[in-house]
């Protein structure tokens, strides 16, 4: 009786190691999109757009076509792509400060107009690759190279819960907010990003999928730590669950 | 037709099926054409975006997708597209964008200027690259030229920029525009697309090793030399027996060329050096004059840019002077004449 | 020949109408011309204004500093532009809307009620073109064959059931002027 391959890499996945830090969240949601890709077929037809931030380098891993953006303004990237080849599966890759500080108005817009593009927002609460500052999303309290003493309501204002704002937008067509703390919350993940590729194949209109997601190093907790951090410290302020569906509202 | 019609139905008939904007007054009518005129074609799209940065972000896009695609703005909307303008450099992405300049800094007005020379020709955002820049001087120019901007965009993968001015934009002139068919892109072979049938592609920007991004910047500025080399466009006017060298662009060369015909009737032997490509700008075509003549006289539409251009093609062979109209304020052929005689004259030329 | 002139009046007067329509038949007749509408800011007030220049030669500035002609449609552009028109040039006023009279006297003044003969033909809506036929007339920069033609050309695009009218309003401007009441074209050749 020979050896049965049980567990693979993707084939939308490059034999590359990931840099990312030990801990990271990013490393188990790149793996989840190469495999929604793989299982969709779509490794022909999936364009990616990295952001800037700790991701940029997304295409030294994903065996697809990718194009960077530049800091902030992937939604309106993949709307130039996504319009030119409508019949292509795009998707963005983002974090929080790419998305919901310097690029909100081209992502406000993009799911106002109902572009049939797909967003993976990565929450974890601060800018990784530029050191730990405080993000859009960093929570009440929360110690930063920006914030220090933690954040403060009077000095620094609220952290943004930028997919509740999508979701009143009229062109988006499925949000949620999902987590990589935990096996279950990974396997909720992949079914969101499933569901999110098949709603802009279905021509429904803008779809999300926000990933909270443990930065251990700009916590500075061990990834243990981390992943717990977000249960208590993130979870409060950004309910995981579906927060827009309009095929079943 | 208007100027700023006539960009548009070059820009169609160019094979441009993919036009993002966002409005600024004086080329509003331009983003209006291409809304009315793509909406009627097959697989043409107009988009208004959210803002200039937008709009620009969505012709990179496009343009990494392969399709001709052009956006266009007036100072204050350039400067906000400057960013996307770094990246499409970066990652030699072709892109037409026109600048229908206005009178400037900050708000400035809406008025004809040439106030963003600098912006145009050294690139404008940050880095260290170079965009293509013609420089129209009448309507069916602006139609020429804007064909011919698709077609060098896509020869050397580098956004084009169109530099005009509200005069040029809103002004009628009669346009003829070539019989033929409409053009089609040019196949390319670095897009992306899907991975279809071939390994996957990337492009990008970001080149964290310094020797890597040094051979990338090197090989953009061998792009850049042999742009420099083939691309340098010009017209010149009388300068066969002149003594005194007017260099212009854009509107106020028509200006200047009005002066120099009055002038030539009056005896004096005036000639007119017309930059089209203000980058690569005609520096041999100058320093060539310069063998022969010993006065040049600069009249931009600003308070001196090209001038500099000038100053370096000719190295201090001859005399330079400068005459310069920021603000918006367009003067007359009898103006500018006036301003001729005097240098003429006091250089004891006639 | 280079011959420069600015069409004003109130927005809705059908000012860049008529400029566009003398720029389109110089066009028609082998000249080179330039059309600029003012544009911007300015134009959102109320009045409106274009000017057209036609020339043998290449056309350096479409701007007019000294234009040769100019056409007055209301009071506020009188006021505006009566010291712009050149030495020896022609204000052509329209009598009904301007109850003031250029204070110039090195200008020539051609007063055309052009509101009362529109309303003799069925509607004062045509006293552009009143003001141009008799334009055309007084000037001779180009002809009214060509000027109708090209009539012809943008109104059975944009509105076939004024042409007629139009044509006809032409004519009554033309004629105008025809019968003496101004006379002599050949004094405004100031070329």
């Amino acid at each position: 009786m020979g050896f049965q391959k049980v567990f693979g890499r993707p084939r939308a996945l490059k034999d590359a190691p990931f840099h990312y830090c030990p801990g990271c969240g990013h490393s188990i949601i790149h793996r989840l999109i190469a495999e929604v890709i793989d299982e969709m077929g779509l490794q022909e037809k999936a364009i990616g757009v990295p952001p800037a931030g700790c991701a940029v380098l997304a295409y030294y891993y994903f065996d697809i076509d990718m194009g960077e953006a530049p800091h902030g303004r992937g939604a309106a990237l993949a709307t130039g792509l996504k319009r030119v080849l409508p019949d292509r599966l795009v998707f963005t890759y983002q974090g929080d400060g790419d998305i919901a500080a310097i690029g909100t108005a081209e992502t406000i817009h993009a799911a106002n107009r109902g572009e049939r593009i797909t967003v993976i927002f990565v929450n974890n609460g601060v800018y990784g690759m530029t050191g730990g500052q405080m993000a859009p999303t960093t929570v009440l309290g929360q110690e930063t190279t920006t914030s220090p003493g933690g954040r403060e309501r009077i000095r620094d204002g609220f952290p943004l819960n930028l997919s509740e704002m999508l979701a009143l937008t009229k062109g988006s067509a499925y949000i949620e907010r999902t987590a990589v703390n935990n096996p279950k919350n990974i396997m909720k993940t992949k079914k969101a990003i499933e569901k999110a590729f098949r709603v802009q194949i279905e021509g429904l209109g803008f779809s999300l999928v926000e990933v909270l997601s443990p930065c251990p190093t700009n916590l500075k907790l061990r990834p243990v730590e981390a992943w717990r951090w977000v249960e208590e410290n993130m979870m409060d302020v950004f309910p995981l669950g579906v927060i827009k569906d309009v095929q079943r509202d | 037709m208007s100027g700023n019609h006539a960009i548009g139905e070059a820009a169609v008939r160019a094979g441009c099926r993919f036009y993002f904007g966002y409005p600024i007054t004086p080329q509003n009518e331009m983003t209006e054409y291409m809304a009315r005129r793509l909406n009627e074609i097959e697989g043409g799209v107009f988009i208004q975006a959210e803002s200039e940065l937008a709009a620009i972000n969505m012709v990179i896009g496009a343009s990494m997708a392969g399709a001709r695609v052009m956006t266009s703005s007036s100072s204050p909307g350039i400067s906000l597209k400057q960013e996307g303008i770094s990246f499409l450099c970066a990652m030699e992405l072709p892109a037409v964008i026109v600048n229908m300049t206005r009178g400037g800094p900050g708000l400035g007005n809406i008025a004809p200027a040439q106030s963003d020379y600098f912006q145009a020709t050294r690139g404008g955002g940050h880095g260290d690259y170079r965009t293509i820049v013609l420089a129209p001087s009448s309507v069916q120019e602006l139609a020429d030229l804007t064909m011919e901007a698709f077609n060098l965009a896509d020869k050397y993968r580098i956004p084009t920029v169109i530099l005009g001015d509200g005069m040029l934009g809103q002004m009628m002139e009669p346009v003829e525009f070539p019989d033929g068919e409409m053009q089609k892109p040019p196949p390319k072979d670095w897009t992306i697309t899907g991975a279809r049938g071939r390994p996957s592609r990337f492009i990008r920007s970001l080149l964290l090793d310094p020797a890597v991004e040094e051979e990338h910047n090197w090989k953009l500025a061998r792009k850049y030399e042999r742009i420099a080399a083939k691309e340098v466009r010009y017209e010149a006017y009388r300068l066969e027996d002149a003594k005194m060298v007017v260099v212009s662009f854009g509107t106020a060369a028509r200006i200047a060329k009005g002066a120099i015909k009055r002038l030539r009737e009056q005896g004096l032997k005036v000639g007119l050096l017309r930059p089209i490509t203000l980058w690569p700008f005609p520096e041999i075509v100058l320093k060539d004059l310069a063998k022969r003549i010993g006065h040049f006289l600069v009249y931009e539409m600003n308070a001196g840019q090209m001038v500099e251009d000038v100053r370096l093609a000719l190295e201090g062979r001859a005399e330079i002077f400068f005459y310069g109209r920021p603000g918006g304020v367009v003067i007359t052929p009898l103006e500018m004449s006036r301003v001729i005689t005097s240098k003429y004259y006091q250089k004891g030329l006639g | 020949m280079l011959i420069k002139t600015v069409f004003s009046g109130f927005g809705g007067q059908g000012v860049l109408m008529m400029g566009y329509l003398l720029a389109a038949a110089g066009m028609q007749e082998g000249k080179n011309v330039t059309y600029l509408p003012s544009y911007g800011a300015e134009v959102r007030g109320g009045t409106a204004n274009c000017t057209v220049s036609i020339s043998d030669d290449e056309i350096a500035s479409p701007v007019a500093s000294e234009p040769e002609y100019i056409v007055v449609m209301n009071k506020p552009s009188l006021i505006r532009f009566q010291n712009q028109v050149q030495s020896g040039g022609i204000i052509f006023l329209n009598a009904n809307l301007v109850d003031m009279k250029p204070v110039r006297g090195d200008i020539e003044v051609c007063e055309v009620p052009a509101n009362d003969l529109a309303l003799k033909i069925g509607t004062d809506k045509a006293a552009n073109m009143i003001m141009l036929g008799a334009f055309i007339k007084k000037t001779g920069l180009v002809s009214l064959e060509t000027l109708k033609v090209v009539l012809k050309d943008v109104f059975t695009t944009k509105n076939p059931q004024l042409l007629e009218l139009n044509e006809k309003a032409l004519w009554e401007g033309f004629t105008y002027l025809e019968q003496g009441r101004q006379a002599d074209a050949s004094k405004a050749d100031i070329s």
